[in-house]
């Protein structure tokens, strides 16, 4: 694990490591940059179909209730209107489309970034708990198929980082 | 140079005023939260709002153990205080979600020091407004009814009624609010959690930001979430005050059955919630010493945002009057004459023009707008105003409608005011204990916003060629 100054200085040291090969990389900073992920190979989450799904699934949960209870369960005509009043259900089928894509938005976001977890090496190192406030990290881990001690080391060393750490597991 | 940097700052000014870098707006921002001390001045607040907030303590057991004959609604007003207060909440809140979803899909950097405190105002306006539906039932331990669920009476909530609507249009919008709130503040949350030096808050905040550590991975996602949720929020604000106004505007009564209601309502939300942000933001920034986060530019802003909704509402009231009169119906007609001029509530009418259209006047001038009293003071008008929008709307329509027979008066008795007086004490309690124990400007967010934090893609290049000039 690598310690950066600035977000300049991370994001070249983090497109140097992907150009070197590795490809078991992180990055951490106290707020999101958009270069990092190209910096990092970071390919685009499918997050996106997963809230259209949830949006979908809304929308049908709420036709679906509102036919069920007004033409199946307990057909009652009121205001003149048909069993199945279409305008009248747009707004609870609305509302249920947006409020099932917002639970998979925030879900599906923990769920794949693999949240909650309390636990995590790169708490171990000290000087890691600036990560959320002005320090910026790059870390190569040992799983890494490309990992090499000696060789990986001497590569973080020659990031212009402020430091490198080993951390434990 | 010097000229082309001073014209810039003119046509974009900075954010973040002052000599700031990510550890000071971190450390400045949850110092509030983290210091030990409590200021003196935060137990005087709270303790007032708390006190104040008894009273709707009171008003709500003498309530239900008596029932909702204390209030003043009777025949023809069978809706008033009750309806005028939620639907007064519920746009106060909606400047939070203008605020943390409109302004963010539109780029507009300013929102981000306003945003967070924005959001919990939405979370405890919406508190307040949903109180009200409830009580008025008079059996609050059967709201559940309300819900679509199989029951043993084999009965169903009616689907056409826009009263249905609401209950899926506030429940949305109060848990989406929240969710949203929530995801902001998990990475300051963490910040939190590395900065506590008591043991208890450490656990506290660490369990609250689900180990959140910054990794890039995670960003990536966040921010498509953060994005998306901002995407769904927007066409839910909109819906949410338009079905509000849609439980006025499905009846056929004059006064209340008018096709401008839903965007005239909307531009009122804003309008109201601006205001209530104001009136926030200008105490607390000078209370804890902020003015370098929370700039004079803000408030310029949100000054400017206030008149442009405040005109649209103007115009709403324009138009109420100009399609009675060109509708040629008698009973439109009268109730508008009855409303402006010739009924017994013909003053608060005219109260409201002075609230909400003329006081905003001033601040086509800068030297109002610029001015955080005089805008404090618009606010609190403004306020007043939009409650008296919605007194007049129920009240002037319901008490005269097309029989003079079933003519009657409305007055709210002294419960009606202990409710909602209560109300505004619970809303400031809430505000006083959020100040306190979460961070009130997103820090994570304010960092973005330095100068700092943009990737200098000058200085990298230069780098990849020592780079590749040493390796």
């Amino acid at each position: 694990m690598a310690e950066f100054d600035s977000s300049t200085e991370l994001v070249a040291a983090a497109e140097r490591i992907r150009d070197a090969g590795y490809t078991k990389t992180d990055a951490f900073s106290p707020f999101p940059i958009h270069e990092l992920d190209k910096a990092l190979g970071i390919k685009r989450s499918i997050l996106p179909y997963l809230v259209f799904g949830g949006g979908i699934l809304g929308l049908l949960s709420g036709l679906g209730l509102q036919y069920f209870t007004h033409v199946i369960d307990y057909p009652i005509i009121v205001g003149g209107r048909p069993y199945f009043s279409l305008p009248s259900f747009v707004p609870p089928a609305y509302e249920l489309t947006i409020l099932l894509a917002s639970f998979a938005a925030v879900l599906g976001m923990l769920f794949l970034n693999g949240l909650p977890k309390p636990y995590h090496p790169v708490f171990n190192v000290p000087r890691f708990n600036l990560a959320m406030r002005e320090k910026f990290f790059l870390v190569i881990e040992r799983e890494d198929p490309k990992f090499d001690y000696e060789e990986t080391r001497s590569l973080m060393e020659d990031l212009n980082a402020q430091e490198v750490f080993e951390v434990d597991e | 140079m010097q000229d082309l940097k001073e014209i810039q700052r003119k046509i974009y000014p900075p954010m973040v005023e002052g000599d700031h870098n990510y550890g000071s707006v971190t450390d400045k921002i949850s110092d509030i939260t983290l210091k030990k001390r409590t200021p003196f001045g935060w137990f005087i607040g709270f303790g007032i709002a708390f006190l104040v907030a008894q009273s709707l303590l009171f008003t709500a057991i003498y309530l239900v153990t008596t029932g909702v004959g204390i209030w003043g609604n009777n025949q023809p007003v069978d809706w008033a205080f009750p309806i005028i207060n939620f639907v007064w909440w519920i746009g106060i809140g909606h400047a939070g979600t203008l605020i943390s979803a409109i302004l963010l899909l539109m780029n507009q950097k300013w929102r981000t020091s306003i945003n967070r405190f924005a959001e919990a105002m939405t979370l405890f306006a919406v508190a307040c407004a949903g109180m009200f539906p409830v009580l008025h039932t008079g059996r609050p331990w059967l709201a559940y009814w309300l819900l679509p669920y199989p029951n043993t009476m084999g009965m169903w909530p009616q689907f056409r009624s826009p009263l249905m609507w609401d209950v899926f249009a506030v429940s949305t919008y109060a848990t989406v609010s929240l969710l949203f709130w929530y995801v902001g503040l998990i990475p300051d949350l963490a910040t939190l959690r590395d900065r506590a030096k008591n043991k208890y808050f450490k656990v506290v905040y660490g369990l609250l930001s689900w180990g959140w550590r910054g990794s890039a991975r995670h960003w990536h996602r966040y921010e498509i979430a953060y994005l998306l949720l901002a995407g769904l929020s927007t066409p839910l604000v909109l819906s949410v005050h338009s079905i509000v106004s849609l439980d006025f505007s499905v009846a056929q009564l004059p006064g209340w059955h008018a096709t401008i209601f839903p965007p005239y309502f909307v531009a009122g939300a804003i309008f109201a919630g601006f205001a209530m942000v104001l009136i926030l933001t200008i105490p607390l920034r000078v209370w804890y010493n902020m003015k370098d986060l929370i700039t004079d530019t803000h408030l310029v802003y949100m000054g400017k945002v206030m008149l442009a909704t405040g005109m649209i509402v103007v115009y709403g009231y324009a138009m109420e009057a100009f399609f009675a009169w060109y509708s040629g119906a008698q009973y439109e007609v009268f109730m508008m004459y009855n409303r402006m001029w010739d009924g017994p509530y013909w003053w608060s009418y005219w109260l409201l023009i002075l609230c909400n259209g003329i006081s905003i006047q001033f601040l086509w001038f800068k030297r109002f707008r610029e001015s955080a009293f005089w805008l404090f003071i618009i606010s609190v008008v403004v306020s007043v105003g939009m409650w008296l929008e919605r007194f007049v709307i129920i009240v002037t329509s319901l008490q005269r409608d097309f029989l003079p027979s079933s003519w009657g008066m409305y007055a709210p008795t002294m419960f009606d005011w202990s409710m909602y007086i209560g109300t505004i004490g619970f809303f400031f309690a809430l505000i006083f204990l959020f100040v306190r124990m979460l961070p009130v400007i997103s820090i994570f967010e304010v960092r973005a916003l330095l100068p700092d934090a943009e990737v200098d893609h000058h200085v990298k290049d230069q780098k990849a060629v020592e780079g590749a000039v040493e390796g």
